[in-house]
């Protein structure tokens, strides 16, 4: 039997997360909008059981007699989001982050969802070791997480992890993130492969041989700094040879954290010839470029690397149009001893849970280049994607929302970070869009942090 | 776009420094070149205040004229060199600044494999730092003593025609030449091969050129190092191959046209024996700038000068 059937429906049996008492909870007067329900204006929604039981007028539905009042007026109610691109760092890495710390970021970014990645150490490439996390996750998980598991045997890119038997331990579907499945050989044999197993095969596209020693994007800004750099084409062709492999053999694939404008020229190609092909791309691809790396920051270090504004405008219109379909933060927290070294010898990654949604409201919705129903359905793709039900704001759907002040600002970092890590490349910047209450499988997840009196410290 | 740090109490990069900066840095130079022409060749402007030289990586030319350079101005000096010392021990970058900042030392004059590591460091220690060169970033006192070296030689920069040829993509002697070069009104032209120049180099104001056609029309010819290591890495198929296409030899010097290197020179590979032993060749005299061009840097920001010390 697969693990993760609660009996209940709430979770979905891919997810795993901890259990949690499903209160009443009648979320008053908020402006819900849910591009997938076509709705957009102001209702009350309660939750019962788990489930959104009533959306009614606003100030209609009456107080629960045994549960709590939300008031939410003033504040827009979304469907919560779905990262399917997180590094939990467990197991091994757990003075990074682990499953209860990333989950409690996730949460406080209104994600009700996250798919974490395998890379761990060990890595995720044996059925007990992700019976464990499963495990692991069922004890702390603050909202559910799915997992991937390697298509190769220590990420080594040679042979085969058992696919058949991770499929059945739980595994959502299976990728080499971090590294590039360098040989066409050993990916296409994994693609034909899925045919037994099923399951996403998700793809981290990087030709080693024209990224070598690169650190950042190649570009003006690597010709100034004298950085090694790491050309588009990089990414971008691999993108077409793996939608070529994937068209071949009719597998379903998934592209990673796109980064360039030829990713998505490539992209746009295999879905014309009808490959079974989606892509993700990040909040900081979306809103950040190369220039930044003149400060020699290495909070703006990260694989795939900023690349030029014309790859950033490329990615927004992509992300508008659907032909990547969705967001995700490629979450990724790195020790401060890691960071704090000079730029060619730091840790790639950024953090970006708590700041995905704001990073893009503020950066891409507030300047007019996507709007808001765009960004949020795209927030909320990811999960789909990997054949998980997408959250609805619908009665008898299971609650998963969140409620957001976009009318609320706040300075990155300054009150410190849920998650176990600090580096993020958004850290110092005021955005806006502060999520105050998330729900995920019918109960409270996060729950807006509330000052006592103006300018307190935080706790 | 770039952006400046505030013109602080270091020096860690050529944009650091506007036009009058950099001259304000060859004059005093000037004033100091004289001293290193007396017996005594000390003066007192730093009497009782220590530099520390970090060099991460080999240097022979850098290494000493700082150490000089600091001595003529009668600092005290401490060096220290990652062989030997608790840097191999694999002590962070970090730890060792601090440790070193609990000396009170006035300046720390840094040498890494790499880029950035000078600004990291400024950021960790009251003291002035001073980039002598951070991976193949910046190396901005071998630029200034470049100019140095070109002002006594030609008299003003502007309108000069300089060419830099070789391997540009590894090299920040290159890249604080052309920012420093151009700053100071020169034209700069980069040729090398192919492979050894950087992408959108041109960003940076230059011309950017894979031959040696048109380098008759230089009145500078500023040749880099070409390291055997690219060899291995498939940049360039062989050194014969390397010299036939970009070597300066006698064919390709006119008369009148000047010649540099930062040194140290492969002769036969970037140069040819006559080239160097030219008369046009200014690398004898770019060694010598060096004790003068670091000891007004030095002056410049521990002296306290308006131009680049602002308050400590």
């Amino acid at each position: 039997m697969i693990a993760g059937e609660d009996g209940t429906g709430l979770h979905d049996r891919r997810l795993f997360s901890r259990e949690r008492a499903a209160g009443e909870l009648l979320v008053r007067a908020a402006h819900v909008l849910d591009p997938r329900e076509g709705l957009d204006g102001a209702h009350d929604v309660l939750i019962r059981a788990g489930r959104i039981a009533e959306l009614g007028a606003p100030g209609s539905l009456p107080a629960p007699a045994d549960g709590e009042v939300f008031d939410a007026s003033g504040r827009f109610l979304f469907p919560a989001f779905v990262d399917p691109h997180v590094h939990l760092r467990t197991p091994g890495q757990e003075h990074e982050e682990d499953i209860d710390s990333g989950t409690a970021a996730a949460a406080a970014g209104g994600f009700c969802a996250v798919i974490a990645m395998p890379n761990t150490d060990p890595v995720v490439d044996d059925p007990s070791v992700l019976a464990a996390l499963v495990a692991t996750a069922r004890r702390q998980a603050r909202v559910p997480v799915g997992f991937l598991a390697s298509i190769t045997r220590g990420l080594e890119g040679r042979e085969l992890t058992e696919m058949a038997a991770l499929r059945a331990a739980g595994a959502l579907g299976f990728t080499d993130d971090g590294r590039p499945v360098a040989s066409a050989g050993v990916l296409r044999k994994a693609l034909q492969y899925q045919r037994l197993c099923g399951g996403v095969i998700a793809l981290h596209e990087e030709d080693p041989e024209l990224f070598r020693d690169g650190v950042m994007h190649e570009g003006r800004v690597s010709a100034r700094l004298g950085m090694a750099g790491i050309p588009s084409v990089s990414e971008s062709t691999m993108v077409a040879r793996d939608s070529a492999l994937a068209r071949y053999e009719g597998a379903r694939v998934h592209f990673q954290h796109l980064s360039a404008a030829e990713s998505v020229e490539a992209l746009e190609q295999a879905r014309r010839q009808g490959a079974r092909v989606s892509a993700e791309v990040t909040p900081h691809h979306l809103t950040l470029t190369d220039d930044l790396v003149r400060t020699l920051d290495s909070r703006f270090k990260m694989n795939p690397p900023l690349r030029a504004e014309s790859d950033r405008q490329a990615l927004v219109e992509a992300l508008r149009r659907g032909t990547i379909d969705c967001v995700a933060t490629d979450h990724a927290p790195h020790a401060r001893h890691e960071k704090e070294v000079p730029f060619e010898e730091a840790a790639m990654g950024t953090i970006g849970l708590e700041t995905a949604f704001a990073a893009l409201y503020t950066e891409l919705v507030m300047s007019g280049q996507l709007d808001l129903p765009t960004v949020v359905e795209r927030m909320t793709a990811g999960g789909e994607l990997y054949g998980l039900a997408a959250p609805r704001v619908a009665v008898g759907e299971p609650a998963n929302l969140t409620v957001v002040d976009l009318e609320a600002s706040f300075e990155v970092g300054a009150g410190g970070y849920v998650s176990r890590s600090a580096n993020c490349c958004f850290h110092g910047r005021r955005l806006h869009g502060r999520v105050a209450l998330t729900v995920a499988a019918g109960s409270v997840a996060h729950r807006e942090r509330v000052l006592v009196e103006a300018g307190a410290a935080p706790r | 776009m770039s952006q400046r740090r505030p013109l602080g109490p270091h020096l860690i990069s050529i944009d650091d420094l506007d036009r009058a900066g950099i001259e304000r840095i060859l004059d005093r130079a000037e004033s100091f070149a004289e001293v290193s022409g007396r017996e005594i060749k000390k003066v007192p402007a730093l009497r009782g205040r220590t530099v520390v030289n970090l060099f991460y990586e080999s240097s022979t030319r850098t290494s000493s004229s700082f150490e000089l350079a600091a001595k003529r101005l009668s600092a005290d000096v401490v060096n220290i060199r990652s062989q030997g010392s608790s840097v191999d021990k694999g002590e962070s970058l970090k730890d060792t600044v601090h440790t070193l900042s609990a000396y009170d030392p006035a300046a720390i004059v840094i040498r890494s494999p790499h880029a950035g590591a000078a600004q990291l460091v400024a950021g960790w220690t009251p003291a002035s730092v001073i980039n002598a060169g951070d991976g193949k970033h910046e190396h901005p006192t071998q630029a200034l003593l470049d100019a140095f070296t070109l002002r006594r030689a030609v008299g003003r920069l502007d309108g000069l025609n300089v060419w830099i040829v070789g391997d540009v993509l590894h090299s920040r002697v290159a890249r604080s030449n052309i920012l420093a070069l151009q700053r100071m009104g020169a034209r700069v032209t980069v040729c090398g091969p192919p492979t050894l120049l950087p992408r959108e180099i041109e960003a940076l104001g230059c011309q950017a050129t894979p031959t040696l056609d048109g380098v008759q029309e230089a009145d500078v010819v500023y040749v880099l190092r070409m390291q055997r290591e690219r060899m291995r890495d498939a940049f360039v198929p062989s050194l014969r191959e390397y010299a036939a296409c970009y070597q300066i030899d006698a064919r390709h010097l006119r008369p009148g046209q000047l010649l540099m290197h930062p040194g140290p020179v492969n002769r036969g590979v970037e140069l040819s024996a006559e080239a160097i032993d030219s008369p046009q060749a200014l690398i004898g005299a770019q060694v010598k700038a060096g004790v003068a061009v670091r000891m007004a840097v030095l002056y410049e920001l521990l002296a306290g000068s308006p131009v680049l010390a602002v308050a400590a």
